[in-house]
């Protein structure tokens, strides 16, 4: 909201510079968003007087003025003006100065060969108005000399935020009774006048809907003359960012943006019957004063004569029945309509208003009376005209609310002390009354609350009023008490868990990405699998970002594409957060994941290692088994499986390529992870190219450590006798996991095989087709004693035999 | 005898030999169990004692000189091989070293481990709750009835669904609702901070339509506006790490709180640059709004299933995105999002950059 500081003068008598309001009012939580001086627009122009004018050599419609600016010698200006002349006192801009309308800086030059030395300005030139057939004239007295700001008296405009719980404020007379409540001055109170109609009202005036609508008051005026409003109230309307339209219009908006009153003026002639408050019909449309037509229901609440609706009450007038130049007989309307009822209305049709914004907020039901004369006698005062009888339907709410208050509150909620006669001084001044309940100026208070302050409900609310008024600043810091000791730790075992793993990914040379929860929808359907449906919004902001993610992957996937375009070479990039899934009672799912794509090169060429060298599923795998182990996860217990079988309800590898890609599992059932390289359909679909790998991490899915935190360690105890390897090389069918005979031989002999590692996979010359030859290093822990010969024996036919159930054979 | 003759001559050829062959096979020519001089060893038995006391210092001065020659001699030839192959070895350190990968953590990652660092020091624990939430949690349990304009101004992202108790569900426009589901599962007193996603249907410059808030609450039987003020000052010098940061209070309104707080920070601009510290009112600074904040309104209290003659406590809510911009310097809230490794080499941190509070929270450019 915008108000030029001589209009708040009007209600608010004080000697406060435009500085000192605007630290109040952000004081008093009316919070500034600018200032708009017009000094400092108009800096650098004077009035000045013409003291000769003679035709330029050399340009027929251009004359040669000397100007007294007041001080030195007169300076020599060339001007085109038709106006300019000996005598005339005008405005000089000088050098240096910038031209309001157009951002052009003034300075000395040479017009068609003769000097100049500034420009004499119109009005549209420094934004006074639309004029621009001649230069500026002034009185002949005004001062020569003089800072034209400071002979304009420029008005500076103060723009102000409202918050929705305030529609007092919506209306500069509440601005100003918090301004003088805050110590800025005093108020104007509101004149009550008594304007007796000359005459009944023709029209009959009815509220059929005392739900929507329960006070409806009308009065009719005769004989006005519609037109351009006055030049002050153009300028004050102008100021608020309101464009005016003619007087009738201006009238209401003018009420509306000082007393926070909407108001409506109909053109009587175009009326027919009884005006009615009433609910729309089912279908009903209106063309409203926004030349937008509204399909209406039956939840809303309309003003309608015979012919049909002729206002979306409390929201929108109709342009049926809107005022114009040749009004002569207008209706007003001034209601009281429910808050709820409009909100809903404006939601339903889309359509916001300042009487919208007002009317939902809640305006004073009590001022209708008072609003409608001091509307008449507006109108009156610009278009003339002759007023019937005040015509008055239903009654607005009028039950004040009061509120049991103890001052002592004020201190207990807002941590400062204020005396109670203070306390009773600013409530007063915001038009509470108050009243001690009980003897002892210290009890509780009844505090009755005014009708334009709707947001106040308890008490909390009259030591919001007490303390901002007050002076929020004047409450001193106070430490909260603190746990004696050191603070004891605070996060939980998630929020370790997912530090942890996060900075272990960026150790290991990931770089983290946050990328968007939705996702389009394609892209999500792409990953939907086991998700038990997607989340779709209703009104997602685009396409691109109408579903929430069932995995990290396609944002790390597109984030990895627009990084790929931009011509990076190497990517590794992860991210940490929530897939979104569904779950039981119509929740949701949330559940913590880490996500990996590996893309580009994983080895640049080298003058080492020769040529690039791209990502594969391995180390994907190297990946996410190193942070599922940061993670706390048994990584020596995980079993390699298929990423989704059939039965486990998805299409196999439909994410992943189908033969590079697996799960890591503890257990059959339990997906720790999953990885591998993205299948090329969805390549083509994300549009990457070259081999990506992927992984991805159910944190949810990892078990938690279970009993007390202990920080002692197991006891240190290393074997007695050093260790021994033995290699072994197995014929084995090619389509053997090698992950099974690993586990089968490291199996074989718990007492005595410590470990096994594969070192060799080989198939051609002298495997024969169909096998492979896998060769895996054996670790031997001898516990009491070293091994003889026969101990060694009998390990390796162990580890044979167990190969053996494989269909491994050993090589010779 | 003499034996200055044999003895120039091995030693002559020992100093000829040019490899460490030739030095063995001298030595086996001169001392071995055949040698030459081995054999003058020997003849040493045959003499009379007098004889062997004139010509045994001569032979044994023989086989010493030869046998220190030979030495000497292979010694020279080993350190001269040594030098000819370190010399063969040498190569080229200017040529690079194999890289390793750098990785980053995310600036919102880390803010939000500074934040939880300061936070945990003044007693508050971490809480969360879901982002799709029912709009009983969001708004209504925050005192934001169905009608209410706050609702419509909050920019909600809707879904058509909705959960088991007909409540319609929403993504969270805020991390309000965790202090509902914290007050009704752990009741009172607590101390909290809830950090997490939020979303808003907005977008443009400034604006994305997901962010980072965190939330903090506290609720006990003394709490007051003071407290707030303290609180809100005490954590911002801590992840500002600056003593001069100056706070402006202003009343403001939320639904959730009463009275409400909006909270502006004192900052210089230094280079096109906000620099938090200092005054709004101190010439060259001006006034950043960073927050919203106040005291926890009774109906939200009671909607947290605690009694509100009983409790009260404030509350307040801060962008973490934003306060990563303003700390850490960047310029675009966009850029959070895109996933740009460049970005992210540029403003994200090393591993090692955990947040300690003997260290100081933040991490120096």
């Amino acid at each position: 909201m915008k108000f030029s500081l001589s209009w708040l003068k009007q209600y608010l008598e004080t000697e406060a510079t435009v500085e000192e309001i605007a630290a109040k009012l952000n004081a008093v939580g009316i919070e500034v968003e600018g200032i708009e001086d017009p000094t400092e627009k108009l800096a650098g122009f004077r009035v000045a007087r013409v003291l000769t004018a003679a035709r330029h050599p050399d340009a027929d419609k251009l004359q040669v003025l000397t100007v007294d600016t007041g001080e030195g010698d007169p300076l020599q200006v060339v001007c085109g003006a038709p106006n300019a002349r000996a005598g005339l006192v005008g405005v000089l801009g000088l050098p240096g100065a910038t031209v309001p309308a157009n951002g052009l800086v003034l300075r000395k030059s040479a017009i068609r060969g003769v000097e100049s030395n500034g420009m004499m300005c119109s009005t549209r030139e420094l934004e006074l108005g639309e004029d621009h057939d001649g230069i500026i004239e002034l009185p002949e007295d005004a001062p020569v000399g003089t800072a034209f700001a400071e002979y304009h008296g420029a008005d500076p405009v103060i723009e102000v935020a409202i918050t929705p719980n305030r529609p007092d404020c919506m209306g500069l007379y509440g601005i100003a009774r918090d301004l003088a409540a805050a110590g800025l001055g005093t108020l104007q109170p509101i004149e009550q006048l008594d304007l007796p109609g000359t005459f009944p009202c023709p029209v009959e005036v009815r509220t059929d809907d005392p739900e929507g609508c329960p006070a409806f008051y009308g009065r009719v005026v005769k004989g006005v003359k519609n037109g351009a409003s006055p030049q002050w109230l153009q300028e004050r309307l102008k100021a608020a960012g309101q464009r005016p339209i003619s007087a009738l219009v201006d009238a209401t908006n003018y009420m509306m943006l000082a007393y926070g009153r909407p108001a409506h003026a109909y053109d009587l002639a175009k009326l027919n019957g009884a005006v009615v408050a009433r609910r729309a019909k089912d279908g009903e449309t209106v063309l409203a004063l926004n030349e937008k037509e509204y399909t209406l229901d039956s939840d809303m609440t309309v003003i309608a004569d015979d012919a049909g609706v002729h206002d979306i009450a409390g929201i929108m007038g109709g342009e049926h029945s809107g005022c114009g130049d040749d009004t002569t007989d207008i209706l007003l309307e001034i209601a009281y309509f429910d808050p709820e009822r409009i909100a809903k209305t404006g939601r339903k049709l889309n359509l916001t208003s300042d009487a919208r914004s007002r009317f939902e907020r809640g305006i004073d039901p009590a001022f209708l009376d008072t609003g409608l004369d001091h509307l008449t006698q507006l109108i009156q005062t610009l278009c003339g005209g002759e007023a019937s009888e005040v015509v008055r339907a239903g009654a607005a709410p009028a039950t004040p609310k009061v509120v049991h208050f103890d001052p002592a509150l004020t201190e207990k909620l807002g941590g400062v002390r204020v005396d109670l006669e203070e306390q009773k001084r600013i409530l007063a001044a915001l038009g509470f009354s108050v009243v001690t309940e009980e003897a002892g100026f210290d009890k509780a208070w009844a505090v009755t609350v005014p009708g334009w302050r709707p947001d106040i409900d308890g008490a909390p609310d009259l030591v919001e009023e007490v303390v901002r008024i007050h002076g929020l600043d004047r409450v001193e810091s106070v430490a909260l008490p603190r746990a004696e000791g050191v603070a004891p730790p605070t996060a939980t075992p998630v929020q370790k868990l997912e530090r942890r793993v996060r900075r272990a990914a960026a150790a290991r040379g990931l770089h983290e990405a946050v990328t968007w929860s939705f996702l389009p929808e394609a892209e999500a359907e792409a990953f939907a699998e086991g998700n038990g449906g997607l989340w779709t919004l209703s009104n997602p902001i685009s396409e691109d970002m109408k579903v929430m993610r069932p995995s990290l992957l396609p944002g790390l996937l597109s984030a990895a594409k627009r990084n790929l375009d931009r011509g990076a070479s190497s990517l590794r990039l992860f991210e940490l957060g929530r897939r979104y899934l569904r779950g039981g009672g119509g929740a949701s799912d949330e559940r913590l994941s880490l996500a990996l794509v590996l893309a580009g090169d994983k080895v640049a060429r080298g003058w080492v290692t020769g040529k690039a060298q791209p990502f594969d599923a391995y180390d994907a795998k190297a990946e996410a088994l190193a942070l599922l182990a940061e993670a706390g996860a048994p990584v020596d217990k995980l079993q390699v499986m298929p990423v989704l079988s059939e039965a486990e309800g998805g299409e196999a590898g439909s994410q992943f390529h189908p033969g590079q890609s697996a799960t890591l599992r503890l257990g059959p059932k339990n997906v720790l992870a999953r990885f591998g390289m993205l299948h090329p359909r969805l390549a083509q679909q994300f549009d990457v190219e070259g081999p990506v790998a992927l992984a991805e991490i159910y944190l949810d899915a990892i078990p938690g450590k279970k009993g007390a935190t202990t920080f002692a360690r197991s006891s240190y105890s290393p074997p007695a006798l050093q260790a021994v390897t033995r290699d072994y090389a197995f014929l084995v069918p090619v389509d053997l996991a090698a992950g099974e005979l690993v586990r089968v031989v490291r199996g074989a002999d718990k007492a005595n095989i410590v470990a096994a590692r594969l070192f060799d996979d080989f198939r051609g010359q002298g495997v024969p087709e169909g096998q492979k030859s896998l060769a895996l290093e054996v670790t031997l822990q001898p516990l009491e004693k070293s091994y003889r010969d026969e101990d060694l024996k009998a390990i390796a036919d162990k580890v044979t035999a167990a190969a053996a159930k494989l269909g491994a054979v050993l090589r010779g | 005898m003499d034996y200055a003759a044999t003895g120039q001559e091995a030693l002559s050829r020992i100093e000829g030999a040019s490899d460490l062959e030739t030095v063995e096979a001298l030595r086996v020519e001169f001392l071995g169990k055949q040698g030459s001089i081995s054999g003058l060893l020997k003849t040493l038995g045959k003499l009379t004692p007098d004889e062997r006391k004139v010509e045994g210092p001569k032979i044994h001065g023989l086989r010493e000189s030869v046998t220190a020659a030979l030495a000497a001699r292979k010694q020279a030839l080993e350190d001269a091989a040594l030098e000819a192959r370190l010399a063969a070895e040498t190569i080229d350190l200017s040529l690079p070293a194999p890289e390793m990968p750098q990785g980053s953590v995310h600036p919102v990652s880390q803010v939000m481990d500074e934040l939880a660092e300061i936070f945990a020091d003044m007693g508050f624990a971490v809480a969360t709750g879901p982002e799709i939430e029912d709009d009983w949690h969001n708004f209504t349990a925050l005192n934001m009835p169905e009608s209410h304009p706050a609702r419509a101004m909050h920019d909600t992202f809707y879904f058509p669904d909705r959960d088991a108790k007909d409540r319609e569900m929403v993504l969270r426009t805020h991390t309000s609702p965790v202090q509902i589901r914290t007050m009704l599962s752990d009741s009172a007193p607590l101390r909290i901070i809830a950090p997490g996603r939020v979303y808003r249907s907005d977008s443009d410059a400034t604006h994305t339509p997901m962010f980072h808030q965190i939330e903090a609450l506290v609720i006990d039987r003394d709490i007051h506006l003071g407290h707030l003020k303290w609180t809100l000052e005490t954590f911002l010098r801590a992840f500002f790490e600056r003593d001069d940061v100056v706070l402006r209070l202003r009343p403001s309104y939320f639904p959730f709180t009463e009275p409400s707080v909006e909270v502006d920070v004192g900052y210089a601009n230094e280079g096109g640059r906000r620099v938090v510290g200092g005054s709004g009112d101190a010439p060259g600074h001006a006034w950043m709004e960073v927050l919203g904040s106040g005291m926890v309104n009774r109906r939200v209290i009671e909607a947290g299933g605690l009694d509100p003659d009983e409790w009260q406590g404030f509350a307040f809510g801060i962008g973490v995105d934003r306060l990563a911009m303003l700390k850490y310097g960047m310029d675009d809230l966009r850029a959070f999002f895109d996933g740009d490794v460049r970005w992210l080499s540029h403003y994200g941190f090393s591993a090692l950059d955990v947040p300690t509070l003997s260290g100081g929270v933040g991490t120096p450019a």
